[in-house]
């Protein structure tokens, strides 16, 4: 156990570092510079130089490769182009809150809400409640996130007056941005709960648990919850990613200062810096939340060996 | 008295030809799995319905922009925002343009992506996850740092960097989903491959000399089908509202192509006055979800040899 978590704390690395040089290189593919374009032709040939020369970008790439790897290498991310030289760690810092406050949110929400309808759904399989959450399950992924964002507001906010419509002020004003971006969750989390609970209560073990007298309830919490948790596990794991690490569409409609939209400007604007501090940040969150994903299998499941097939 | 008059009877009597083979003998021809689940399709009423539906979708999609004799692209500035009437089918939009040869047009590109989306999960996402975890050991190990290196090199710059080497339009867009939109799908078979492939009954195949093609093809995936079927479900909507979310930053469709998720989108800036901008992609598109939906629980339920009755 310990020696395959140092296993893969290792690839982890490595894949980091892959991640990162891929991202840089290809970054610097982009059209463009960070610079105001209209601007910068107004300056003076060796003016331009002297900016680009500050921000060492008249070295070749590979030089300023090396360069950005020895910074972050001692944990420093750079400063940005676009937002008045703060270094990019501090702009991260100050962005995730929101974004990892909504996210954890929808996340739990939509986790225990899709949980609970998708094991009552399969228990009554074919009854009112199961048609219930299938109906919500398809209207969860047909309805774009923004309109239902935008009936949120409608409704909560301004019709019934009921929580803030949008800005970042206080702590009602996470609720709506969570719930519109739970119901996307709720449907996932419904449907694959729902379905690998039909298939683990057909199996033998569940005819065995009743006949052994177990109440209803015992036979679906002890046997069959725990069976039917892989694929909402697997699922899980890149949708708490992306949540925390905000998403575009639900911040720019509530107003709130995320991260998301922070990173679709940095690669419009080509804040070089700013994209690699993000990137690095997103991946490094993924690339753990995966293991921790790997782990929790052979934890579900004893069956399931950690490294399977590696002796 | 009776010993004679049996034997005189005797000879009457002559053995019937008994062949072992003959009680054996199917009389009907034999169905194959393909054959056996279709006829537990076709009981299934509301699959059926489905199905239909979303042929009369595809028609509708084909000829749809050819039943009027506006085009999806022209400009009427003397009909802009009209509403539904004799002319115009389903109105105009702001530039005037007919909105029914929009809806058509953009949903022959969002099935487009839907169809592409959905053959990539099937073909790619569930060959690599099923692989990943039936060999597993080291090819394993290599092949999820893989995926985790494709999700961690931001898509956007890729996108914008096919933008430059190709015209922005439907094509770039269904290669930046090629590269990305297969690795749920993968994770998720390999999960459920990783769980199945201690069971018993892959150790009894693997005895009686089943090769790993064998084992994935005839026991493994048959027993993953429910989850990817629905991920299926999941990814044909998420993909075409990736579509739409690309046309909305400037990266995906180029005007005046129109695209289901690029309608919504338009008819959702002008909801207070114009309802019906929103109204009928909206029905086009969760029609499109419902019925892919139905079908798809109605061919899990077909495909699934437990489900038998």
């Amino acid at each position: 156990m310990k020696r395959y978590i140092g296993m893969r704390l290792v690839y982890l690395l490595i894949t980091l570092f892959v991640i990162t040089t891929a991202t840089f290189f290809l970054m610097k593919q982009l059209p463009g510079t960070p610079f105001d374009e209209e601007k910068l032709n107004r300056l003076p040939v060796e003016e331009r130089q002297l900016l680009y020369a500050s921000y060492g970008l008249d070295q070749p790439v590979y030089v300023q490769y090396v360069r950005y790897l020895a910074n972050v290498v001692q944990g420093d991310f750079g400063t940005s182009f676009t937002y008045k030289n703060m270094p990019v760690k501090d702009i991260i810092a100050n962005r995730i809150g929101p974004s990892a406050l909504i996210g954890l949110q929808a996340v739990v929400l939509g986790l225990s809400i899709g949980l609970i309808l998708g094991i009552i759904a399969a228990y009554r399989h074919n009854s009112a409640w199961d048609y219930f959450t299938m109906f919500i399950a398809v209207l969860g992924v047909s309805v774009p996130n923004f309109v239902l964002a935008a009936l949120l507001q409608y409704y909560v906010g301004l019709k019934w007056g009921l929580l803030p419509v949008a800005f970042w002020d206080s702590y009602e004003n996470s609720i709506l941005p969570s719930v519109a971006l739970s119901v996307g969750v709720v449907a996932i989390i419904a449907r694959f709960a729902r379905n690998e609970m039909l298939e683990v209560l057909q199996q033998d073990y569940i005819t065995t648990a009743k006949a052994k007298g177990l109440t209803n309830m015992a036979v679906v919490m002890r046997h069959a919850v725990r069976n039917s948790l892989i694929p909402v596990v697997t699922i899980l794991g890149p949708i708490v990613v992306n949540l925390l690490t905000g998403s575009l569409v639900i911040e720019n409609i509530f107003g709130v200062p995320g991260i998301g939209s922070l990173f679709v400007d940095s690669i419009k604007m080509n804040d070089y810096s700013t994209i690699m501090g993000i990137t690095i940040f997103y991946s490094a969150f993924y690339v753990f939340i995966m293991l921790i994903v790997d782990m929790l299998y052979s934890v579900i499941d004893p069956r399931i060996r950690l490294a399977s097939g590696g002796e | 008295m009776q010993q004679q008059e049996k034997a005189s009877l005797d000879h009457l009597f002559r053995p019937a030809s008994v062949s072992a083979k003959e009680p054996e003998k199917i009389s009907r021809p034999p169905l194959t799995a393909f054959q056996d689940s279709f006829r537990r399709l076709r009981k299934n009423r509301a699959a059926i319905v489905s199905l239909i539906i979303l042929i009369l979708l595809g028609v509708l999609a084909i000829i749809g922009p050819w039943m009027t004799s506006y085009t999806y692209y022209d400009t009427d500035y003397s009909a802009v925002y009209k509403a539904p009437n004799a002319d115009h089918w389903l109105g105009t939009d702001k530039f005037g343009r007919d909105q029914w040869a929009r809806i058509w047009e953009g949903t022959r590109i969002s099935l487009l992506i839907a169809v592409l989306a959905a053959v990539l999960d099937l073909v790619i996402g569930v060959a690599y996850g099923a692989i990943s975890a039936l060999v597993g050991g080291r090819v394993d190990n290599v092949m999820q740092r893989i995926v985790e290196i494709i999700i961690g090199i931001p898509s956007l710059i890729i996108i914008i960097l096919l933008m430059m080497v190709m015209e922005p339009g439907i094509m770039t867009i269904m290669l930046a989903m090629v590269i990305t939109g297969w690795v749920n799908m993968a994770r998720l078979v390999r999960a459920q491959i990783l769980k199945l492939k201690e069971q018993e009954y892959v150790l009894a195949a693997r005895s009686l000399g089943a090769s790993n093609t064998q084992i994935i093809l005839k026991h493994l995936i048959p027993n993953t089908i429910g989850i990817i079927v629905i991920n299926t479900m999941f990814t044909i909507p998420s993909a075409i509202f990736t579509e739409a979310f690309l046309s909305f930053i400037g990266l995906g469709l180029q005007e005046p192509m129109a695209s289901l998720g690029v309608l919504i989108h338009d008819g959702y800036q002008a909801i207070n006055t114009q309802y019906h901008l929103l109204l009928y992609p909206a029905i086009v598109i969760i029609a499109i979800m419902v019925t892919f939906n139905i079908l798809g629980d109605g061919l899990r339920d077909a495909l699934d040899p437990r489900m038998r009755k």
